[in-house]
């Protein structure tokens, strides 16, 4: 096996997504095949070979710098879940208590 | 009035500019016929009716001339590719109230071609898949067996144009996307060069691999699309300032001379006899027609899903960290503080599917796996890439099939990712290497179409057209029908083809 739970736990902790103990099982099962299937590229001789991100070669792609008009905040709240006065409203960064933050 | 559904862009452009139909009539019995197809096919997750049937009048009151070859056809547009005032779902939980204040350059572009968008395409979520079935909404069949999958990610556009529910659509292809549901719908999908079509509102998912492309009936129809969807794009860092030739202008038919190579990879164990078999029949057709075919190798095509899985998973994983519940898009109802609003609303939004991608991107980029993972792969990248420039100095094209079998039934892989994966195992390396791809129809095998790939130079779509319209002159698979366009059963279609 390629990866066990805690590796799994701590993945999806920098993945911000959650898993319950049940769905742990299966899906350390499922990746740990799909890691063993990609490290079949340990065979490959890639001394000296050079990385590819992209396969263009243009780099620094720039713009010029001209004013352009934006977005008007009313459109760009339309998606908003919860917003007030122009302001994007989230839950408290801590638990809210029970003064309800 | 005859019926209009089975008919190309270039008749339906030729009754509209003769005034024998009107853009109107068209678009009434384009929704006509989607609402009666769509009980069987579930390609669409929102229709575009109203504003479809505004548009239309617009074209109908400004008319149709012969030189505005797409004006007044109705077009599908794969739900990942971003839409003002559509809801815009990537066929996803965690965007299924998502109403965009934009729209992506090529919708733009498609509204300045006067065609008109009828609906948003079913697909695989966020793309990621080889069949539409990791969609949040729908399953969606295949044309020719509805008990067979579409194909994916882009399955809705593949079975709306085989379905005669639109004559032409927009799919995004990241590892085979266009091309292996275009291969089991016997349909024409063809992949752009990467930085050919512009990315910008085609919701991400790996940025160095995606590109937007189109699925018709034929051939010349392809070509014209591609001719009105390609071009720079400030908007696209990745977008490329090349020349536009015309795609469709090259189509004599005439392709003496052309030399056309096959690698033994792409024949070899795992491609199901009768796909084989209707690609060596595609080689003699070739050679009929004056190319020569020889057989090359690309030894590091076999590496491509293992590159591809770390590449895509590992950009798709940071991509899709936009999605957090904040801004846009779902947000789970269950939280007590912020950490609970990312956690809570990508646990609930994502599917299975999307989750493992993000895991093993996320694994792979991790500290003290990115070398082992991510930088190998993309230097193994990097070899497959060179695979493609060696061949390339001596041939014009690349022939191999599209994908190693032809449509799986629906259900029958979608517990078991590995071999789901490897369903794009002749496809991935062409968007590894950011070259063009296209698949067009090539024979049938047990009742189901087989999809013949080409895949050509950097930015030499005009070659790839060129070889797959001599290849449809010189072959009746595009004439054949599935039974829901008029097409006869599967038996009379199999020994019809020998």
């Amino acid at each position: 096996m390629a990866i066990n739970e805690e590796q799994v736990k701590h993945v999806a902790k920098l993945a911000k997504l959650s898993f319950s103990d049940d769905e742990l099982t299966g899906f350390t099962d499922q990746l740990g095949k799909i890691i063993d299937m990609v490290e079949q590229l340990g065979e490959v001789d890639t001394e000296g070979v050079p990385f590819t991100s992209n396969v263009l070669e243009t780099i620094n792609v720039m713009r010029e710098d001209n004013a352009v008009e934006g977005w008007s905040r009313d459109e760009l709240m339309k998606n908003v879940p919860e917003h007030e006065d122009g302001f994007i409203k989230v839950p408290a960064i801590i638990d809210n208590g029970e003064a309800g933050a | 009035m005859e019926k209009l559904y089975d008919k190309s862009i270039e008749q339906l452009h030729s009754l509209l500019v003769s005034k024998e139909i009107t853009a109107t009539d068209l678009t009434v019995e384009t929704f006509d016929r989607i609402k009666e197809t769509e009980k069987d096919i579930d390609a669409f997750i929102t229709l575009n009716e109203e504003k479809a049937m505004e548009i239309a009048k617009a074209i109908d009151a400004k008319g149709i001339t012969e030189e505005n070859v797409l004006a007044g056809i109705p077009i599908g547009i794969k739900d990942n590719i971003v839409t003002k005032g559509i809801l815009t779902t990537a066929a996803s939980k965690i965007l299924s109230n998502f109403d965009p204040i934009y729209d992506a350059t090529v919708m733009e572009k498609v509204y300045s071609s006067d065609l008109i968008p009828v609906g948003k395409l079913n697909m695989d979520e966020f793309a990621m898949g080889s069949s539409s079935e990791t969609s949040y909404f729908k399953k969606t069949k295949n044309a020719w067996d509805q008990t067979k999958v579409p194909g994916g990610s882009s399955g809705g556009s593949a079975a709306a144009v085989a379905a005669g529910e639109v004559s032409v659509s927009l799919g995004s292809d990241t590892g085979g996307s266009i091309r292996q549901p275009a291969a089991f719908n016997g349909v024409v999908g063809l992949k752009p060069t990467y930085g050919r079509v512009s990315r910008f509102g085609l919701i991400a998912f790996a940025s160095s691999l995606d590109q937007i492309g189109p699925f018709t009936r034929t051939v010349k129809d392809n070509a014209l699309t591609l001719n009105a969807i390609s071009g720079y794009d400030p908007k696209d860092g990745t977008s490329a300032g090349v020349s536009l030739p015309d795609f469709a202008a090259g189509l004599t038919g005439d392709i003496k001379g052309m030399k056309i190579a096959l690698p033994k990879e792409f024949m070899a164990e795992g491609i199901q006899p009768g796909v084989k078999a209707a690609i060596i029949k595609a080689v003699d057709t070739f050679k009929a027609l004056g190319a020569t075919v020889e057989e090359v190798s690309l030894p590091h095509s076999k590496y491509g899903v293992e590159v591809y899985y770390i590449i895509a998973s590992s950009e798709a994983s940071s991509n899709l960290q936009r999605f957090d519940g904040i801004r846009y898009g779902f947000r789970s109802e269950d939280v007590q503080n912020l950490e609970d609003v990312y956690v809570n609303t990508r646990t609930e939004g994502f599917g299975d599917e999307v989750k493992r991608r993000i895991m093993l991107g996320t694994f792979s980029l991790s500290a003290g796996y990115y070398d082992a993972y991510f930088k190998k792969a993309g230097q193994v990248r990097t070899l497959i890439k060179q695979d493609f420039d060696k061949v390339f100095a001596d041939y014009d094209l690349i022939i191999g099939p599209t994908s190693p079998t032809v449509a799986f039934g629906i259900g029958e892989n979608i517990d078991d990712p590995i071999t789901m994966y490897l369903n794009d195992i002749l496809t991935i390396p062409v968007n590894l290497a950011g070259l063009p791809g296209m698949s067009v129809p090539a024979g049938f095998s047990e009742g189901l179409p087989v999809g013949l790939q080409l895949i050509g130079k950097h930015f030499d779509e005009s070659t790839m057209y060129k070889a797959a319209y001599a290849f449809e002159q010189a072959t009746d698979f595009h004439k054949q029908k599935p039974v829901i366009l008029g097409g006869t059963n599967n038996e009379f279609r199999d020994c019809h083809r020998a």
